[in-house]
């Protein structure tokens, strides 16, 4: 029994100092300066410009790469092409991939020297340093995580239902909302809250394409390594609690749907 | 189970097909664009340089210096991970003890929690102004640090649920034919959860090679010291070098490309295993 408790501490105490901790001492250094210092710091332009930029990316790549998922785990499971297996490593791979190697393949593409940048400069878009950039650089990253948890649902149920519904004349499309839809559902809100989580919080990518420029191309968290840069600590630990508030509310989502998920 | 679609002679077939065919190329389209098409690009702008160029920018010191750190690093934290994630995800199934649902919850926050927020968390509590007094900032022992930190719930998350459908009978088999705690544990428990803890392990290695947002603050971004991979891609792109970038970018793309195929062949022995 005491090998038990011991174990016991030991996973709690683990967990306790490399994650719990951290998190209580940005609210304890956010308002280290005084509330009216804190609230000063948060609701200053560029402060709420990041912020609004941060949720403006996540509100169009979420979406966009949630259909796609759906799509995606679709062809993967149901559909009987050739290349499956390059498919799916396809999907899987920005899983390992660089951040910062995301954010210079688009360079690469879009940027000034790139592909596609000149032409698309000749007639007036900007994709690096600016936000449509910033939005494909979420998407690359976050790209896997809707597919590889709506997979192993569409394989579990199976097509029995599906078939009974065609058969009882039902169309594709009535087939796909009223049936595969339900089924998976829970499958797609785990992924859907893991991208959203990763939108919101992306870094590495973003900031090679951004540019960095203050109150234009800044996401929340790009705001949150600039601020910590010009020592200011305020503003830094103030945006870091709004992003910790908002992972603080992701978190619960996620323990509730990968226990619907298994059961 | 059958993967194949559905293979009703509907009346509708023609439309069927189209319908299929569309999505099919909405999926491919959609897929090019966001990845095929940057990485091919990225492929193709490292061989801008040539042979010599590309070995010259992979081989320069500080290149190898940061390659060298940052798998060191990453085997290193996989090791730990898997030891320790066994551990925790082992009290999550095993015991019941009052907040477990909450530890279990917090064992996600690494997914929630944006990097540049955890390195920032961890320069504070772990840094120059620690209320521990422990000041591993600007050190390699930072680097393994924020790895430990990111990659917590790869293993947790792979090993619980076997552990949660072992079936305890195997062990109280053991048990009565004279097995002690720990050889239960090599010769059943292992057994059972090596591909998981293998698989979990592997996925966090994958993910600490390529880390960036947690290390950037707390490591000091220190050339032949503290500088991982990323941050030499990094500052290779901020002077300008985009094609010695892309060259490392390739070694750290054939590094993953690699650890994911790992994880699927693990993954399918398993399953094949399971039937």
């Amino acid at each position: 029994m005491n090998g038990r408790l011991a174990l016991r501490l030991a996973a709690i105490g683990y967990v306790l100092l490399l994650l719990a901790l951290p998190v209580g001492l940005i609210v304890y250094r956010a308002f280290a300066g005084g509330v009216p210092a804190a609230w000063q710091a948060m609701t200053n332009p560029d402060a709420l410009h990041a912020l609004w930029l941060t949720a403006l990316i996540a509100l169009i790549a979420v979406p966009l790469n949630a259909a796609f998922g759906v799509l995606c785990s679709i062809v993967l499971v149901r559909h009987n092409i050739r290349g499956k297996a390059f498919l799916g490593a396809l999907v899987d791979l920005p899983l390992g991939l660089s951040p910062v190697v995301v954010g210079l393949a688009l360079v690469v593409v879009y940027g000034r020297y790139g592909w596609l940048g000149p032409w698309l400069a000749d007639r007036g878009y900007a994709v690096i340093f600016a936000v449509p950039g910033m939005v494909l650089a979420t998407i690359l990253v976050t790209l896997p995580f809707v597919v590889r948890e709506t997979v192993p649902v569409l394989h579990e149920i199976g097509t029995d239902q599906e078939q009974a519904a065609a058969t009882l004349g039902a169309s594709p499309l009535q087939i796909f909302m009223r049936i595969t839809l339900p089924a998976i559902r829970s499958g797609v809100g785990y992924g859907v809250v893991l991208t959203t989580a990763r939108a919101l919080g992306e870094f590495g990518a973003v900031s090679v394409v951004s540019g960095n420029i203050i109150g234009e191309t800044q996401t929340l968290t790009l705001y949150v390594q600039d601020r910590f840069q010009s020592f200011d600590s305020t503003g830094a630990y103030t945006a870091s609690l709004e992003l910790a508030v908002l992972a603080l509310l992701i978190l619960p989502l996620m323990s509730l749907l990968r226990k619907k998920e298994r059961s | 189970m059958s993967a194949l679609a559905p293979a009703l002679p509907l009346p509708a077939s023609a439309g069927r097909i189209g319908r299929r065919s569309m999505i099919r190329v909405t999926v491919m389209g959609y897929l090019s664009i966001a990845v095929l098409l940057p990485l091919a690009a990225i492929v193709w702008k490292s061989s801008g340089a040539g042979v010599a160029g590309l070995q010259q920018a992979v081989t320069s010191p500080e290149t190898v210096s940061a390659l060298e750190l940052t798998t060191l690093a990453s085997v290193a934290v996989a090791l730990v991970n898997a030891v320790t994630g066994t551990l925790i995800a082992w009290v999550l199934v095993r015991d019941t003890f009052p907040g477990k649902a909450l530890l279990n919850s917090v064992i996600d926050l690494p997914f929630a929690l944006p990097t540049i927020v955890a390195g920032l968390t961890l320069l504070t509590l772990y840094g120059p102004l620690s209320p521990f007094g422990v000041d591993a900032a600007y050190t390699r022992w930072a680097v393994v640090l924020a790895l430990l930190f990111v990659t917590l719930p790869f293993v947790v998350r792979a090993v619980q649920p076997v552990l949660h459908e072992l079936d305890p009978e195997m062990e109280e088999a053991a048990a009565a034919l004279g097995a002690g705690k720990s050889t239960t544990f090599r010769r059943v428990i292992l057994p059972n959860i090596l591909p998981a803890m293998l698989s979990g392990a592997v996925l966090g290695f994958a993910r600490s090679m390529g880390e960036f947002g947690s290390i950037v603050l707390i490591s000091g971004n220190i050339p032949y010291r503290t500088e991982v991979a990323s941050v030499r891609i990094f500052g290779l792109i901020q002077s300008d070098d985009v094609v010695g970038a892309a060259a490392v970018s390739v070694v750290l793309l054939v590094i993953s490309l690699l650890a994911l195929l790992l994880v699927t062949g693990i993954e399918r022995r398993t399953r094949r295993y399971e039937r």
